[in-house]
């Protein structure tokens, strides 16, 4: 930072100085704290009301959710965060049966990163819903990865096996195939590459159909929205 | 996504820190008159860029998981003590190097570039080589555009050009023809 | 007082037109391209920093006396950072929809040098009255160019204002405008015309003094 000294500057003691930072400091680290208070329940709820929003809208049927990490091996229920976990949401309809996972994904798609969530259901290996929550794609044309309904509508009951194949549009006759946005056929693609990776590496990770992790105790803090 | 070719590429290319996400124009459009001058104030930005990524990684790791509200306020402190530290280290150990790009440091401190960075990475959830990675590219591909319109700059003063558009304006219309260009970039890495 | 008063509309209205920060004195260009992808992004990154600035503004004009000249970029930047941080968690809590269009933006407010430029020129040495005048003059042309140019890239690159569709689904929108080209353009464009408003009103006062030279000496 420029410190520079004005020629008439008053010769001030470095108490002075390092004095009135500190205070200047002390009241900003007050006034900060003090709104980050203030507001971190309303964005804690609002976080988890849209992460809510995003898990039912992939998942139909679902009433309720937890979050569930990969730890040592198992899947298991959690409420915290940690850093490089590895981590999905299982969804649950109101007596608490499992219904599916919603697992979040992302990778590069044309302008930059996509970031989705998509549900699935693993006795019958169908994705059954998508949402693009992050994308930086051209509007008019990569967007209509999330704008055009029918795009979407290819994932309402998408075979994963083998694997998640593209066709032209119009051409979409096998349970795995995604028609693919005319003019946008680049975005269209990364968003089905981005589920096949990321199917791959939780395929592995998911317990055998049946016995998925068991809906914990009630409403707890990731269903608490007011 | 955490591939480093990718976040390189994009960083550099396709998501140009100045043509694409407009960080660094003060710097950009008032300085970028002379190539000499444009190139070392890239270089000097590459570095205050790197040691930035790294200052940043460090703090996210190790301090601001306490106190994440704090993170705006520890980052320009950090930034502002790095290129005040930088400049007196350049100075005793290399005056040569000092008289080449010294002045521009004080000039990097508020430039929304070095901020943006270490803000980017905070949010993407970069570990260090990622950011280092990104720092890099950043600092390249902020040269690279400000070597260019420097070089049309050079150019443009050799041509008879209108009074009306000189200066700002037609900067930021060449700017604009750049970044068109620039876009020609995107779908690099979709080798699907 | 009227001259008071007179002085305190002065520092206001200047920062609109004649200084207006972004047409005139070129500052505060970052954020003035990257959120005027749309109107109502303009707007709120125009409102967060008329809090920051008036705030900012206020405080250190409050305060000059206490802080010595040595630290008081420094003192500056603290006060600036603190009210930044805290317009971008009330923005989180409130809208976090246009929080998340306008990104880390938010956070760059603090790197705007205009808002710094004013503590350093004006808020450190006037009144609390004049400085938060200034400052909301200031932030007002801010607030003008933003719109001006959000509202143009909103409409000719999306057919709508405020997400308001303005010319039915024949309109084929000129997506550029929307995209880091059109920002660029669209600003080159405007200070092109300013240009040649001062271009004409130079050229209107040359003439005036011509004729009345003319007429004083026939």
């Amino acid at each position: 930072m420029s410190q520079d000294k004005p020629p008439d500057a008053p010769a001030v003691s470095s108490v002075r100085l390092v004095l009135t930072l500190a205070l200047a400091g002390l009241i900003s680290g007050v006034a900060i704290i003090g709104i980050y208070e203030v507001t971190l329940p309303t964005i804690t709820i609002n976080k988890a009301r849209e992460l809510r929003e995003a898990v039912f809208k992939v998942i139909p049927g679902v009433t309720r959710m937890q979050k569930l990490v990969y730890k040592n091996g198992e899947l298991v229920p959690t409420t915290k965060t940690e850093k490089d976990e590895k981590s999905i949401y299982g969804g649950y309809d109101s007596q608490g049966s499992f219904i599916g996972y919603a697992i979040p994904a992302a990778g590069p798609g044309f302008q930059d990163v996509i970031g989705l969530l998509y549900g699935y259901k693993p006795d019958q290996k169908l994705v059954v819903g998508m949402e693009v929550l992050e994308s930086r794609e051209t509007p008019g044309l990569g967007d209509k990865i999330y704008k055009d309904a029918e795009f979407v509508a290819n994932f309402r009951e998408l075979l994963v096996e083998p694997e998640i194949v593209t066709v032209k549009k119009g051409m979409k006759s096998r349970p795995n195939e995604v028609d693919v946005i005319t003019g946008a056929s680049i975005s269209s693609k990364a968003v089905v590459r981005i589920i096949n990776e990321t199917h791959a590496a939780w395929s592995v990770r998911l317990p055998q159909p049946g016995s998925e992790p068991l809906m914990t105790e009630p409403e707890k803090a990731v269903d608490e929205v007011k | 996504m955490d591939n480093l070719v990718w976040i390189f590429i994009s960083s550099l290319l396709i998501n140009n820190f100045v043509l694409a996400y407009f960080l660094g124009l003060c710097p950009f459009l008032g300085v970028s008159n002379s190539l000499e001058t444009s190139f070392r104030l890239g270089l000097a930005t590459i570095f205050v860029l790197l040691i930035t990524a790294i200052c940043a990684w460090i703090l996210n790791t190790y301090v601001l998981i306490y106190a994440p509200y704090l993170r705006l306020i520890s980052f320009i402190v950090v930034i502002a003590s790095t290129v005040q530290f930088i400049e007196m280290l350049i100075k005793k150990l290399s005056p040569a190097l000092f008289r080449a790009m010294g002045i521009f440091l004080p000039l990097i401190t508020t430039n929304c570039a070095i901020l943006g960075l270490a803000i980017f990475a905070t949010n993407r959830g970069y570990g260090l080589i990622e950011g280092i990675v990104f720092a890099l590219g950043a600092g390249i591909g902020f040269t690279l555009a400000l070597v260019l319109l420097a070089g049309l700059r050079e150019e443009s003063e050799l041509s008879d050009i209108p009074k009306l558009i000189q200066g700002i304006a037609m900067n930021l219309i060449i700017a604009g023809i750049l970044s068109m260009a620039f876009m020609g970039f995107a779908g690099l890495f979709s080798a699907v | 007082m009227a001259e008071n008063q007179n002085e305190s509309y002065e520092a206001f209205i200047k920062g609109i037109w004649r200084d207006n920060p972004v047409f005139v004195q070129v500052l505060g260009m970052c954020p003035m391209l990257a959120v005027t992808n749309s109107a109502i992004n303009a707007v709120a990154m125009g409102m967060a920093t008329l809090f920051v600035l008036v705030g900012s503004s206020f405080l250190v004009s409050s305060f000059k006396q206490w802080i010595p000249k040595q630290v008081r970029i420094s003192s500056f930047i603290i006060i600036i950072a603190t009210f930044v941080t805290v317009a971008d968690y009330t923005l989180l809590a409130l809208v976090p929809k246009v929080h998340k269009e306008l990104g880390a933006f938010i956070p760059l407010i603090v790197a705007n040098c205009m808002i710094l430029g004013r503590q350093e020129a004006f808020a450190s040495r006037n009144t609390v009255r004049l400085a938060v005048m200034d400052a909301l003059g200031m932030a007002g042309g801010f607030m003008v160019a933003l719109f001006s140019l959000g509202a143009i890239r909103e409409i000719l690159g999306n057919g709508s204002l405020f997400g308001v569709d303005l010319f039915g689904e024949y309109f084929e929108p000129w997506v550029i405008m929307i995209l880091p080209p059109g920002g660029f353009l669209t600003l080159g464009l405007i200070l092109l015309f300013f240009n040649w408003v001062t271009q004409q009103k130079d050229k209107f006062i040359a003439q005036v003094v011509e004729a009345e030279r003319v007429a004083s000496d026939g």
